[in-house]
C-alpha cells in the first residue's frame, strides 16, 4: 500500500513538472488508449469470464456517475446517499419517452432526460438542502428509496416488469439485417494475446458504427465521449467563481454566508449539476446493449457503492472520482473467479484502504497542501502524533 | 512514515504479478471441467446464465446442480465429453448483457440453459437471438418473453398465465373458496402470476395487497386479510416471504386456505413457516421428480435438490440429446429443440412455435405434517 | 386510499406497529449512541443486529431436542434468557470488532469523517458476506462436518421453531391483543429504561455524556475517551442483541442480508427522534413502526416505506434536528 501511495504521489508531481505541450500530448495519448482499450484486450487487464467491452461500458458509466456525485460530495460537501434516484430518473425518462409511451428519437430524448433530472434535483434539493450534515444523508437516502418505490409501484412507469425494447442510439452506415448482415461501414477486429504476442482475433469484431445487441464497444465509445466532455465542463466550473463558492461553503458554511456567498443557492446548483450528470449516465445506460430497465437495477446498495467510489478515489478530485468509479465497477468483474468471495474481498478492501490512504487514492491538491501545512503546524507546536482533522 | 526499501518494492511487485498470473491461469478452467475426449472431439460446452451469488443465488445454485448432474451422467459414457461453464449474473439485468456477449463470443458453447429470471431474459434475448445461440430457460416464466419473436428462446416451464388460471380454478372449485385475498411481492414474476389469479377469480377476489421483497413484518397485510374475512389467500412470490406470511396469518388466528405458486414450492417454505405451513397448497408446473432424483443430485454435487433443479436437469438433457444425435451447429441444435418431444423428470416436454412448453400440467403440492409432500401432488385440470 | 379500513382496525395496526417499532428502537439506540460520542454514522451496526439473530438461531440449534420448546413456561423462559444472553454477547463482540478494526485505526490517524463511513460500509459488507460464507469459513479450519447444523445452506433463510404460541391476552374493542406483541413491547421498554438509567446514573454514563459534549475537555478531566468509545459500542451491541432476540421471537427468520433493511429503518428512526438522543431513538422507532402500519393500511403495503420516508422528511423540515432534537451530551441528568 505504501508503495502505491508513494508512486501515485510521485507520478502526480512528475506530471505537474512537465511542460504544457508534453502534458497535452500525454493526455491525448491516454484518451486514445482508452478508446481502443476494449479492442486491444491487453492480457491481465482483460476480464476473462465476462465481455470486456461490456465491463468497460459499466466502468465508464460508473465513472461518469462518480464525476457527477463528486460535485455534490467533493465540491459542495453534501453527503448524498440517494444519488441512485437521479440515475434512475435519467434512465426512466429515456425509457418512457423513447419506448414505453412515446417513440421520440434518442438524441432528442437524451438532453431532455438531463433536463428532467436536473429539474428533479432542484425539486428535491429545494426543501432538503436546508437540513445539514448527516441529516441530509438520511433525507437523500429516503428520496432515493421513494423514487425507486414509485417506479416499482406505478403502472404508468412500467412497474415491476420494467421497460423493454428501449431503442439504441442511431447507427452510422447501413442498418444491420440479422442474422447474417451486421451492417455498418466497416468492421474493426480486436486483438488476442498469447502471452505477450498479439494477433488478430477474427471472432470478435465490432462493426463501425452499429449500436446493436452483439457488441458493447460502440456504447462504450459513446459514453466515453460524454465522460470526456463532462470532464472539461467540470474543470471549467470548478475553476470559476462557482467552484470557489462551493469550496467556501464546504469548509465553513456560516463564514461563507457572512462573506456574502449565497450558500443555499450554490448548494442547490451543485445538487442540480450533479443530478444532471447522473441523469446523463442513466439515460445512456437505459439505451445501452440490453435496452431493458427495471426497478431492481437501482437498489439502495448501488447508491452506497457510488458514494464509496467518490470517497475511495478522493472526494473533491475529478480524477479521483474516475479512479474510484473504475475500481468499484471493474474489480468485481475482473476477479469473477473468486465468485463467492467478491463482496467479502471488496468489503475488506474498503476497510483497509482508509487506513493507508485516509484522503482517498487521488486526493485533490488542495487537501494535500492542507495536510502538509497541518503537519508543519504540529511540528512547530511540538506535537508528533496529533489528531488533525483535515476535511 | 516507514521508509520503503527497494527489496520491499520488488517483493510487492513480484507478489502482485504472480497473483495476477495465477488468476489468469485459473480462469480458464474455473468454468468447470472442460471437455477432453478423443482426438477428433471438438471442445463443447454448455453454459448456464443466472444468479449464483447475491440475493437469489440459492435458486441459481439449484439450477446449476441440475445441469451438473445431467452433464456428469452424459460424460460417463460419451466419447466426446461436454464441459459446463457457469456465468453468474447475480440475477441482475445490468450484468446479464455483458455476460451474454461473452457467451455468444465463445464458440465452444453450443447451448445455453437460462437465463434464470425474466428480467435478464428480456435484457439478453436480442443478443442470443441475433447470434443464433439456442437457449432453454428452466425458470423464466414471464408471459411476454416468448412474444418477442426470438426463435432460439425456449423454456421448459409453463408460463405464468397457465399457472395463474389453474390456481384460480383450484381455489374456487376444489377448495371452494368464496373470498380470496391476493398478495404479491411486487416483483415481475410475482405480480404477473398474482394478476392472472386475480383476474381469473373475478368476483371471488375480495382484495389485494403488495408487500416488498425481504419484508419480514407482515402485520398490516395480515390485518387486511383478516378484516376482509377472506377464506383463502393466494400469494405470488418466493418461499421466504410466503412462509413468513402464512406464519403470521396463523399467529393472528386466521383459519383459511393458503396457496402460492412455483416460487414457493420448495422445502424451504416449510422451514420458514414451521407448523403454520400445514395445509398450504403450492402449485407448480412440474410433475414430481422420480424418487431417486434428489439422492442422485446429492451424490453428484453434494448439494440438496431444490426449486428448479428438475427443470434445469431436463433443459440440459435436451441439449445433450441433440449432441448425442450428432448435431453440432447452432441452427441444427435449434431445430432439434423445436421438434423435441420427450419425458423429462419434470413432465412431458415439447415446444410450441413460440418456444413455450406445449403441455404444461399444473400440479398442486400439499404441505402435510410439517413437510412438503413432493411425491403425491394433485394435477389441476 | 382507504381511511375507513384504518379507523376500523386502528387498535390492531397500532399494537403490531408498536411491536416492530420497539425492535427499531433498540437497534436505533446503537446508531444514536455511537453518533453521540463519535459523530459518525456506524453503517455496520446493521450487521451487529444480524449476528445477534444468528446467535439466537444457533442457541436453538444447540438445544434442539434437549429442551422441549413449547412445553412449560419455565423452559420457555429459560430458553429465551439463554438466547438473549448469547445474542447480547455475540452482538457486543461484533460491535467491539467493528470499533477495533474499522474505526480505531482511522480515528488514530485523523482520517476525515467520510472515510470512516467508507470503512464502516466495508465492514458491513465483509461481516454480512462472512456470515453468508460461514460454511466455507469453518471448512477452512476443518470443522465443516462437526458444525454442519450451524452452517449448512449458509445463504438460505434460517428459521426458528415458534417459541411462544401466540395467544390472546386481552381485548381492546374487538381486537384480541397477542401475548407476543405485548412481550416484545414490554421487554424493549424495560431494556431502554435500564439503558437510560445506566447512562444517567453511572460513572460510565457520565463519562459517555462528557465525551459526547466535548471530547477534549473530557480527556482533560481525566475521562478515558477510548474506553468510553469502546463501552459505547458494547452497549449499542447489547441493545442490538436484545433487539435480535425479540425479532427472532416475533418473526423467527433471518438471513445474512437481513440486517441491511432493518438497519436503514433503525437509522431513520434514530434521525426521526433526534440522533444522539436516547429517548429520541425510542420515540423515533415507535413512531416509525406505527406510521408504517398506518401507511400500509391507507395506501397499500407497497407504499409503507414511502410513507415512513415522507414522514421523516416532513419532520426534518419542521424540526431540523429531529423530534426530541437533543444530543446525548445535553441530556438532562
Amino acid at each position: 500500500m505504501g508503495v502505491v501511495r508513494t508512486y501515485l504521489d510521485r507520478m502526480a508531481r512528475r506530471y505537474a513538472a512537465l511542460p504544457r505541450p508534453a502534458r497535452l500530448a500525454l493526455i491525448v495519448l491516454l484518451v486514445i488508449f482508452f478508446y481502443v482499450l476494449p479492442l486491444l484486450r491487453p492480457p491481465i487487464i482483460t476480464t476473462e469470464q465476462i465481455d470486456f467491452g461490456g465491463v468497460m461500458f459499466g466502468v465508464a458509466a460508473t465513472a461518469l456517475v462518480a464525476v457527477g456525485l463528486n460535485i455534490v460530495i467533493g465540491y459542495a460537501g453534501l453527503l448524498d446517499l440517494g444519488y441512485i434516484g437521479f440515475y434512475l430518473v435519467g434512465a426512466y425518462t429515456t425509457g418512457v419517452l423513447t419506448a414505453y409511451h412515446f417513440a421520440w428519437p434518442f438524441f432528442l430524448v437524451l438532453p431532455l432526460a438531463v433536463v428532467v433530472t436536473m429539474a428533479t434535483g432542484v425539486l428535491l434539493g429545494w426543501p432538503t438542502l436546508r437540513v445539514r450534515g448527516d441529516y441530509l444523508a438520511i433525507v437523500t437516502l429516503g428520496f432515493g428509496e421513494i423514487i425507486r418505490l414509485i417506479v416499482t409501484n406505478v403502472g404508468w412507469l412500467g412497474a415491476a416488469a420494467g421497460i423493454k425494447d428501449i431503442p439504441h442510439p442511431p447507427n452510422i452506415g447501413p442498418a444491420p439485417k440479422p442474422p447474417f448482415d451486421q451492417g455498418g461501414l466497416f468492421s474493426i477486429p480486436s486483438l488476442q494475446w498469447d502471452g505477450i504476442i498479439p494477433s488478430i482475433d477474427q471472432g470478435r469484431d465490432t462493426r463501425f458504427l452499429i449500436f446493436g445487441a452483439l457488441s458493447a464497444v460502440p456504447y462504450y465509445w459513446l459514453i466515453l465521449t460524454f465522460l470526456i466532455l463532462i470532464l472539461f465542463a467540470d474543470r471549467l466550473v470548478k475553476d470559476s467563481r462557482v467552484g470557489r463558492a462551493w469550496e467556501a461553503t464546504r469548509e465553513d458554511e456560516d463564514a461563507a454566508e457572512l462573506m456574502g456567498v449565497p450558500t443555499f443557492r450554490f448548494k442547490l446548483l451543485a445538487f442540480a449539476l450533479g443530478a444532471a450528470i447522473g441523469g446523463l449516465s442513466g439515460s445512456l445506460y437505459a439505451s445501452s446493449q440490453g435496452g431493458y430497465i427495471n426497478p431492481q437495477s437501482f437498489p439502495l446498495l448501488l447508491s452506497i457503492l457510488f458514494v464509496a467510489a467518490v470517497i475511495v478515489g478522493g472526494a473533491g478530485s475529478r480524477w479521483g472520482a474516475i479512479v474510484g468509479g473504475t475500481l468499484v465497477a471493474y474489480l468485481p468483474e475482473r476477479f469473477r473467479e473468486f465468485a463467492d468471495f467478491r463482496l467479502l474481498v471488496f468489503g475488506l478492501a474498503l476497510m483497509i484502504l482508509p487506513v493507508y490512504r485516509p484522503q482517498g487514492l487521488l486526493p485533490p491538491r488542495r487537501t494535500i497542501r492542507a495536510r502538509v501545512a497541518a503537519k508543519e503546524i504540529d511540528q512547530l507546536e511540538g506535537r508528533d502524533d496529533a489528531q488533525t482533522e483535515v476535511l | 512514515m516507514i521508509r520503503i526499501t527497494r527489496t520491499w518494492r520488488i517483493g510487492v511487485a513480484v507478489t502482485a504479478a504472480s497473483l495476477s498470473l495465477a488468476a489468469c491461469g485459473s480462469s480458464d478452467n474455473s468454468g468447470g471441467g472442460s471437455s477432453s475426449g478423443g482426438g477428433d472431439c471438438k471442445e463443447q460446452n454448455l453454459a448456464f446464465l443466472g444468479a449464483l451469488t447475491g440475493d437469489a443465488g440459492a435458486l441459481g445454485v439449484n439450477m446449476a446442480n441440475g445441469i451438473q448432474l445431467a452433464v456428469d451422467e452424459y460424460n460417463k459414457d460419451a466419447k466426446c465429453k461436454v464441459g459446463f461453464k457457469k456465468f453468474d449474473s447475480q440475477g441482475s439485468p445490468d450484468k446479464a448483457p455483458a455476460l451474454a456477449t461473452q457467451i455468444v463470443g465463445d464458440k465452444t458453447i453450443v447451448g445455453l440453459i437460462g437465463p434464470g429470471f425474466s428480467g435478464e431474459s428480456l435484457a439478453t434475448g436480442k443478443t442470443f437471438f441475433e447470434s443464433g445461440l439456442p437457449s432453454i430457460s428452466p425458470s423464466a416464466t414471464n408471459v411476454t418473453i416468448t412474444q418477442q419473436g426470438w426463435t432460439t428462446w425456449h423454456r421448459v416451464i409453463g408460463n405464468d398465465e397457465a399457472q395463474g388460471k389453474a390456481d384460480a380454478k383450484y381455489l374456487t372449485e376444489t377448495v371452494g373458496a368464496k373470498k380470496v385475498y391476493v398478495v404479491d411481492d411486487a416483483q415481475d414474476y410475482s405480480k404477473g402470476l398474482a394478476t392472472v389469479v386475480k383476474d381469473s377469480l373475478g368476483a371471488a377476489a375480495v382484495g389485494s395487497d403488495e408487500i416488498q421483497v425481504k419484508q419480514t413484518d407482515m402485520s398490516a397485510t395480515v390485518t387486511k386479510i383478516t378484516a376482509a374475512g377472506a377464506d383463502a389467500v393466494f400469494y405470488g412470490g418466493y418461499y421466504t416471504e410466503a412462509g413468513l406470511l402464512v406464519k403470521q396469518l396463523r399467529q393472528a388466528g386466521w383459519k383459511g386456505t393458503f396457496m402460492s405458486g412455483d416460487g414457493a414450492e420448495d422445502p424451504s417454505f416449510v422451514k420458514v413457516a414451521g407448523a403454520a405451513g400445514d395445509g398450504a397448497i403450492l402449485s407448480a408446473p412440474a410433475a414430481p421428480a422420480p424418487a431417486d432424483f434428489a439422492g442422485k443430485v446429492k451424490e453428484d454435487t453434494g448439494n440438496e435438490a431444490g426449486l428448479y433443479t428438475t427443470q434445469s436437469y431436463d433443459a440440459a438433457n435436451i441439449f445433450l440429446d441433440a449432441l448425442k444425435a450428432g448435431k453440432t451447429e447452432p441452427k441444427d441444435i435449434n431445430d432439434f429443440i423445436n421438434s423435441y418431444s420427450g419425458d423429462g423428470v419434470s413432465g412431458p416436454i415439447s415446444f410450441d412455435d413460440k418456444g413455450d412448453i406445449k403441455t404444461s400440467t399444473i400440479y398442486a403440492y400439499m404441505v402435510k405434517n410439517g413437510a412438503l409432500d413432493t411425491e403425491n401432488p394433485t394435477p389441476i385440470k | 386510499m382507504d381511511f375507513s379500513f384504518l379507523f376500523t382496525n386502528i387498535v390492531e395496526l397500532t399494537i403490531t406497529g408498536l411491536a416492530i417499532g420497539a425492535v427499531y428502537s433498540l437497534v436505533a439506540l446503537g446508531y444514536t449512541m455511537v453518533y453521540g460520542v463519535l459523530q459518525l454514522i456506524n453503517f455496520a451496526h446493521s450487521e451487529v443486529f444480524m449476528y445477534g439473530t444468528f446467535a439466537v438461531a444457533w442457541v436453538f440449534v444447540f438445544l434442539h431436542g434437549t429442551v422441549p420448546v413449547t412445553q412449560s413456561l419455565g423452559s420457555t423462559i429459560g430458553l429465551l434468557v439463554v438466547a438473549l444472553l448469547a445474542a447480547m454477547a455475540l452482538s457486543a463482540a461484533i460491535a467491539l470488532v467493528i470499533e477495533r478494526v474499522a474505526y480505531r485505526p482511522l480515528l488514530k490517524r485523523g482520517a476525515p469523517r467520510l472515510m470512516a463511513l467508507i470503512s464502516a460500509i466495508g465492514a458491513s459488507f465483509a461481516l454480512s458476506e462472512l456470515m453468508g460464507l460461514r460454511d466455507r469459513v469453518v471448512g477452512w479450519v476443518g470443522l465443516r462436518d462437526n458444525l454442519d447444523n450451524y452452517v449448512s445452506k449458509a445463504r438460505d433463510t434460517y428459521s426458528n421453531p415458534v417459541t411462544i404460541q401466540p395467544d390472546t391476552v386481552f381485548h381492546v374493542g374487538s381486537y384480541g391483543v397477542k401475548n407476543v406483541d405485548i412481550m416484545v413491547i414490554v421487554a424493549a421498554l424495560l431494556m431502554m429504561i435500564a439503558l437510560d438509567q445506566f447512562v444517567r446514573r453511572t460513572r460510565f454514563g457520565r463519562g459517555m455524556r462528557a465525551v459526547a459534549q466535548d471530547p477534549d475537555s473530557a480527556a482533560l478531566m481525566g475521562v478515558n475517551a477510548s474506553r468510553i468509545v469502546r463501552g459505547t459500542f458494547v452497549l449499542g451491541g447489547m441493545m442490538a442483541g436484545a433487539a435480535a432476540t425479540l425479532y427472532m421471537v416475533k418473526i423467527g427468520s433471518t438471513r445474512q442480508d437481513s440486517g441491511f433493511i432493518l438497519g436503514v429503518k433503525a437509522f431513520t428512526a434514530a434521525v426521526l427522534g433526534g440522533i444522539g438522543n436516547l429517548r429520541g431513538a425510542l420515540v423515533g422507532g415507535l413512531i416509525l413502526g406505527v406510521a408504517e402500519n398506518y401507511g400500509a393500511g391507507i395506501f397499500g403495503t407497497q407504499w409503507k416505506d414511502v410513507v415512513s420516508f415522507v414522514l421523516l422528511i416532513l419532520i426534518l423540515l419542521v424540526r431540523p434536528s429531529g423530534l426530541l432534537g437533543e444530543s446525548l451530551g445535553k441530556a438532562r441528568a
